[in-house]
């Protein structure tokens, strides 16, 4: 076995001291290296998640209303098409849940996605689907202003995910939010 | 020391996950799918190999007293990197498992291969134990994850096996993690001490 440096306070400084610094500088490195990527990753996800939730579009417009990010969508005729809506709220069994949704120009709920989520692997996670398109509680279609949303067993008329009723308060919670705030949009 | 023992070593006869129960944490919490199983594996894999080489390289600058200091901090900064990395070109990958990756640092067969077997051993025979080490835990993990995901969803890597069928939601919870891992224990080692 090799002879080991003695445990001397010199020693012991000088070695944590040299390592520390070795780790530091690499890490610095290697953050300034994919600090670009990372943003870009986060961009690519945004743009990805708008495209999804709304109809077809050419241009969209940022802006923010009642404190949340809103993407309007133009067609190439300058025409709105709808808009998708930031919103996120900290009710989930998890903690911060965070959706894009889009709602069409007649304000009919298009589309959703989940940007930030911290529900239950097979439980409250399964809001990624349950409430899509021919999905048991399907809100896309619905008219937020006619229609109630919220769980059956709040008078609502949305079926909750089976046994996540909490992270079906919540996500139904934020699209109300999100179609409030669409309401205050100005076109 | 011979490599092919260190190598039965990490894969079965000291299996970390069948044999030693190390690291049982992640191994609970990420294998809800095969996939999430495979990837959390590897990167213990790459954290695994890298810490113990470098650490196998520092052990006779490293004074006795300030050694798990100083083992922790490197394997921090290579978990850090798996981290950014993965954050900066896998962010799915990187959503689904976030939190376990950062949890890795304190895994204990990272530290306990730095302490056992990295501190005392040449830098070669420190690399191929962490890389079978690491393959061993991956196998492990993936064996549970594909079980879980099975059993719970029905699908397999993702892909539908079961179609329509909905699956047996205990096994993608907690519970059937801790009766999946047991049971699966229990079977390995069966056939571990048959064959040895």
């Amino acid at each position: 076995m090799a002879r080991k440096a003695p445990s001397t306070l010199p020693n012991m400084l000088l070695s944590l001291t040299a390592i520390a610094f070795v780790a530091a500088t690499a890490l610095a490195a290697l953050n300034a290296v994919t600090a670009a990527p990372v943003e870009a990753a986060q961009k690519a996800k945004v743009e990805q998640a708008i495209s999804a939730v709304l109809p077809p579009f050419s241009r969209t417009e940022d802006q923010t209303v009642d404190g949340n990010l809103c993407h309007l969508a133009y067609d190439a005729s300058g025409l709105f098409v709808g808009a998708a809506v930031e919103a996120g709220n900290d009710k989930g069994f998890g903690g911060h849940l965070q959706l894009m949704v889009g709602f069409d120009a007649n304000g009919l709920v298009h589309g959703y996605r989940i940007l930030e989520t911290h529900e239950t692997p097979g439980l409250g996670a399964k809001a990624d689907t349950w409430f899509q398109q021919g999905g048991k509680g399907a809100i896309v279609g619905i008219d937020p202003f006619q229609t109630k949303l919220a769980v059956r067993k709040d008078g609502g008329a949305v079926d909750a995910i089976t046994g996540s009723t909490i992270t079906s308060r919540a996500f139904l919670d934020i699209v109300s939010t999100a179609a409030a705030t669409y309401q205050h949009i100005n076109r | 020391m011979k490599a092919s023992e260190i190598i039965r070593n990490g894969l079965i006869k000291e299996n970390p996950t069948w044999v030693l129960i190390l690291g049982m944490c992640p191994t609970l919490a990420t294998t809800t799918s095969a996939v999430n199983g495979l990837s959390m594996g590897l990167a213990t894999t790459f954290v695994l190999m890298m810490s113990n080489i470098v650490i196998s390289l520092l052990k006779s600058v490293i004074p006795d007293k300030v050694r798990i200091p100083a083992f922790i901090v490197v394997i921090a900064s290579f978990v850090t990197i798996v981290e950014m990395v993965m954050k900066a070109y896998l962010p799915s990958l990187y959503d689904s498992l976030g939190l376990f990756i950062s949890l890795i640092v304190v895994n204990c067969i990272v530290l306990g291969r730095a302490e056992a077997f990295a501190s005392k051993n040449n830098a070669w025979h420190s690399f191929l134990d962490g890389v079978f080490m690491g393959l061993g835990f991956t196998w492990a993990l993936t064996l549970v994850g594909i079980v879980r995901e099975l059993l719970g969803t029905g699908c397999l890597f993702g892909h539908s096996l079961i179609g329509g069928a909905d699956g047996m939601l205990l096994f993608i919870l907690p519970p059937g993690g801790f009766l999946v891992l047991g049971l699966l224990m229990a079977a390995v080692n069966r056939l571990r001490k048959q064959n040895a």
